[in-house]
């Protein structure tokens, strides 16, 4: 038996016997929803974590609820960046959501919120990066400081920043291959199933490695070309 | 009117403004120059609370902004100010940048304040512009616009922090005749500046800055024509 006969064998094996490719279509699918909603709720908590963050750093005086907010916003950062992701999933599955078992959107939440802890610093960074005189020139025209953050310094860091949370979503959608630890089925937990199945260890985890591999170059692809695109529109 | 008095302010430890008192009327057009690190922009910025003074009180029309109390925001919507790299916001178009404030602070409708945009690119010749974003602009059209987008707002006081120095010589001057021909309408205004033959021109009142202190004051004729101090004489020198 030739090298192609043994591939064709394997692939249908894997993925056309008992018509498994729809349980990898369900994986792809859970896969991609998590990963898209949890850099969309990383976008959310991150911008808002960023702004107490700058605002309690900036601000010459700042109030008593302000200094708490920065001071909730660093336990925050300070726990979910040093624990591993897996063990936080586990705490929201076992622990705070036991009585539920919305696995794909428990699994979602926790991405979403481990990513804001991340996203936080790069949209920090985007605040910081634009220039001060932009914050000068909206306050001098009267513009509280909260108005001016968010009409004339946010739009611009987010633009800067955009392609960073492109590579964010990139690097949540590899980690939320942990996510079959919930018993959901994504990408991962597709290749497992089929294994006890069909005995057969390496062709499954092989295709999965090449789907994730094609989704992440396609997303690079089109994070490049963002990034190139943002920089004519700044030259220009 | 604007009534300083023994204006102070430090960054950390360096000591930029050292006791400044002053008052300046309505319709008067201060040009205040001095050497570089001699406290003439910090002195421009505290005016309108940029920078936070150390010690110290400015009273405008009467209100202290210097107290913890006072709105500063809805001070600032009366002193337009205009800075030396312009600060146009790039993700505007021109006409928004001179619409945006009037209509955020309820002062105008969309529409008029619209109309007002467009009425003020005439004036300075940039209407085309209207629709255009900034980076797309040369430095004299950014400052003219960055000009027209403070006076959108009918402030009471332009202050001008070093408003040529970050111009190509050739662009100075259609800026220099904007802020004369505001000048010639009685707008009142606080000019930083090292452009001596405008200050020359324009000033009714010369500050000479030197070390955190007004070192001289007076009209254009004593200050230039018969400096009493040895630092402004020094200074005059190095820079006529």
């Amino acid at each position: 038996m030739d090298f192609f006969d043994t591939v064709k064998k394997s692939f249908i094996k894997t993925f056309i016997a008992e018509d498994r490719y729809k349980m990898l279509l369900e994986g792809l699918g859970n896969t991609l929803k998590v990963a898209l909603f949890a850099t969309l709720m990383g976008v959310v908590i991150g911008m808002i974590v960023a702004v107490i963050k700058v605002s309690c750093k900036q601000s010459t005086r700042p109030n008593i609820i302000l200094k708490f907010l920065n001071a909730v916003c660093e336990l925050y950062t300070t726990v979910i960046r040093g624990t591993p992701v897996v063990v936080q999933l586990l705490i929201f599955y076992n622990v705070i959501f036991v009585s539920s078992d919305a696995a794909v959107l428990i699994g979602t939440l926790t991405f979403g919120i481990n990513s804001g802890a991340y996203v936080a610093e790069i949209i920090r960074a985007g605040i910081l990066a634009v220039d001060v005189g932009q914050t000068e020139a909206g306050r001098s025209l009267g513009l509280s400081q909260s108005t001016t953050m968010m009409t004339i310094i946010m739009p611009q860091a987010l633009k800067n920043i955009l392609p960073a949370i492109g590579n964010e979503f990139i690097s949540i959608l590899k980690e939320t291959s942990v996510i079959g630890f919930l018993g959901v089925m994504d990408i991962t937990r597709f290749a497992e199933k089929v294994i006890t199945r069909t005995a057969d260890v390496y062709f499954p985890y092989l295709s999965i490695a090449l789907v994730y591999l094609v989704m992440v170059m396609a997303l690079n692809y089109l994070v490049k070309k963002l990034e190139k695109r943002l920089a004519k529109s700044d030259r220009s | 009117m604007i009534e300083v008095k023994n204006l102070h302010k430090s960054f950390e430890n360096l000591k930029v403004l050292n006791g400044i008192d002053y008052v300046i009327r309505d319709g008067e057009r201060i040009v205040v120059i001095g050497p570089s690190g001699s406290g003439k922009s910090t002195f421009l910025r505290c005016l309108n609370r940029l920078e936070t003074p150390t010690d110290g009180q400015i009273f405008v029309d009467g209100v202290e902004i210097t107290a913890k109390k006072t709105n500063i925001d809805k001070v600032r919507q009366g002193m337009g100010m205009v800075f030396q790299h312009f600060n146009l916001f790039p993700h505007f178009t021109v006409a928004k940048n001179i619409w945006y404030a009037p209509v955020h602070h309820g002062l105008m409708t969309k529409e008029e304040a619209k109309a007002n945009a467009m009425r003020l690119l005439e004036r300075v010749g940039l209407a085309d512009k209207a629709d255009a974003y900034p980076s797309t602009l040369s430095g004299g059209q950014k400052q003219r616009i960055a000009i027209v987008r403070a006076l959108a707002m009918n402030p009471k006081v332009m202050l001008f922090d070093e408003p040529t120095s970050a111009l190509d010589p050739e662009m100075v001057g259609e800026v220099l005749d904007l802020m004369r021909s505001l000048a010639s309408e009685g707008m009142t205004m606080v000019i930083v500046t090292h452009e001596m033959g405008f200050a020359r021109e324009v000033a009714n009142r010369v500050l000479f800055m030197d070390e955190g202190v007004i070192a001289e004051e007076g009209t254009p004729e004593e200050l230039f024509g018969n400096p009493q101090n040895p630092r402004t004489k020094q200074f005059l020198q190095s820079v006529l």
